[in-house]
């Protein structure tokens, strides 16, 4: 589903990936683990087309970035640890807004089974700013699969989430991981990974330093794993 | 028939239609979100009469001196509420991150411009609507002659159409207040200075002829500016 070769981006003089590879079947739900400043949201951000790679090859659901990047962002989802939603819109009119830029069919119907995917009928008609934290992060994740995308990219989603909003995250992303779509997340928090993916990458120095899949490792070593392969690499 | 199971949702369909479609969106998103806010008309409404206002007593003028100076004042105000306007309109994107939930929209890039800058000349527009008749009883100046309206059109798709396309640079940088006026009034010039000719030409009755030269400058620039700024878009909003 995605797959990239000897991927490098530099930002002037400071190359921040170097030379990546990373593979990930359909289905998966890979964590893609890592310290500040590893390269992560940078790998995402081109895997969303966002950013242009200043080598390698990058392929999504075979078509390929930067040059199929309408293609691809029509089979993608993605959810950072901004809400990407206007504030002075409703729940259900960021929907519609972000349901006509990707031309959802029946958009009125799609929209509440979205709104009732991430629990948040009864606010359809609020605006978001008036959103808690963790419910504009829900939304944001009903924004990301709206158009029902193959691959859904989260980008440190639990970031400033309290406890209780980041299992109702959990939740969610339990859900969309249940309906087979591939997801590739970053995240700080190891223990929130171990529970939700299926795949723990960990990303060094702009390289993916090991990769482990959840029925090869015991979730209690996750941590030596990551520190193992952050020291090694 | 969609593609595959991902796009079950997606419906099948024209591109110059998902073109229309998208900037139809952006349009009604903008509109929608400042009906509710009123950020960005109130700024600039407020500036531009208090532009207005100053000018007003400042300026002690006759009747003969107020009609060579009103094409000025009047394009000094659009200008300096418009670059106001424009600053807060990118910013609303930037925020929450909302600029970057438009670029992972599967649709041409250009139709985010497009977008946007019929949103921005939208506001500028109802700016013009109110500041209009404020003026012509200030200045006791009869602003309403078809010739100048068109002028008003004409000079206010210019500056908006270069104006979002600064603005959206402007926007990915720390400085974005101060970078937009920097880059945008050496780049605007042109409009400026085609605008309050044609516009004090038609204040003052000179004949059409005359007027004509700065009216083709006015379409010719509006004209490069919007094929520009269709091409070069995309990379001003990528890394």
């Amino acid at each position: 589903m995605i797959e990239v070769r000897k991927l490098t981006k530099r930002f002037g003089m400071k190359t921040v990936l170097r030379s990546l590879d990373f593979h990930v079947e359909p289905g998966e739900f890979v964590a893609l683990l890592g310290p500040n400043g590893a390269g992560k949201t940078t790998f995402l951000r081109i895997l969303a087309s966002l950013s242009r790679p200043s080598m390698g090859e990058v392929k999504i659901a075979s078509y390929r970035l930067p040059s199929q990047a309408a293609a691809v962002r029509r089979r993608l989802g993605v959810v950072s640890h901004l809400p990407l939603l206007y504030g002075d819109l409703t729940a259900e009119e960021n929907l519609i807004f972000f349901g006509r830029m990707y031309t959802v069919a029946n958009l009125n119907r799609r929209v509440s089974e979205v709104l009732e995917l991430v629990g948040l009928s009864a606010r359809r008609h609020d605006l978001v700013r008036t959103f808690s934290r963790g419910m504009q992060q829900r939304l944001a994740i009903g924004r990301a699969v709206l158009h029902d995308p193959e691959v859904i990219l989260f980008d440190e989603p639990h970031t400033g989430l309290d406890q209780d909003a980041s299992l109702m995250l959990d939740n969610v992303l339990r859900q969309v991981a249940a309906m087979g779509r591939t997801i590739v997340m970053t995240s700080h928090d190891l223990a929130r990974s171990a529970d939700l993916a299926s795949r723990f990458d960990v990303l060094s120095r702009g390289a993916i330093a090991a990769s482990v899949r959840r029925n090869e490792i015991n979730p209690n070593d996750l941590l030596a794993f990551y520190r193992r392969a952050i020291q090694e690499n | 028939m969609p593609e595959d199971a991902s796009l079950a949702h997606t419906a099948p369909g024209n591109p110059s239609f998902g073109f229309l479609r998208a900037v139809g969106a952006i349009v009604w998103k903008d509109l929608a979100a400042e009906l509710r806010s009123r950020e960005l008309i109130s700024a600039m409404l407020v500036f531009a009469l208090l532009v207005i206002l100053i000018f007003n007593f400042a300026l002690e003028l006759d009747a003969k001196a107020r009609a060579s100076v009103t094409a000025g004042v009047l394009w000094v105000t659009f200008a300096f509420a418009g670059t106001l306007g424009l600053n807060r309109s990118m910013a609303m994107e930037k925020d929450r991150g909302c600029l970057d939930g438009l670029l992972l929209a599967p649709v041409d890039r250009s139709a985010i411009y497009f977008g946007k800058a019929i949103g921005n000349l939208i506001f500028m527009f109802i700016v013009e609507i109110i500041v209009l008749p404020v003026y012509s009883v200030l200045y006791n100046t009869n602003l309403f002659q078809p010739g100048l309206l068109l002028v008003i059109v004409l000079g206010s798709v210019g500056y908006t159409v270069v104006g979002t396309l600064l603005a959206s640079m402007a926007v990915q940088t720390r400085t974005r207040d101060v970078l937009l006026p920097i880059l945008l009034f050496p780049v605007a010039i042109p409009v400026f200075i085609a605008a309050v000719k044609a516009s004090s030409g038609f204040l003052q009755g000179i004949e059409l002829a005359e007027i004509l030269p700065w009216l083709n400058l006015l379409i010719t620039y509006d004209v490069i500016f919007t094929a520009v700024a269709f091409m070069v878009f995309d990379y001003v909003v990528e890394e």
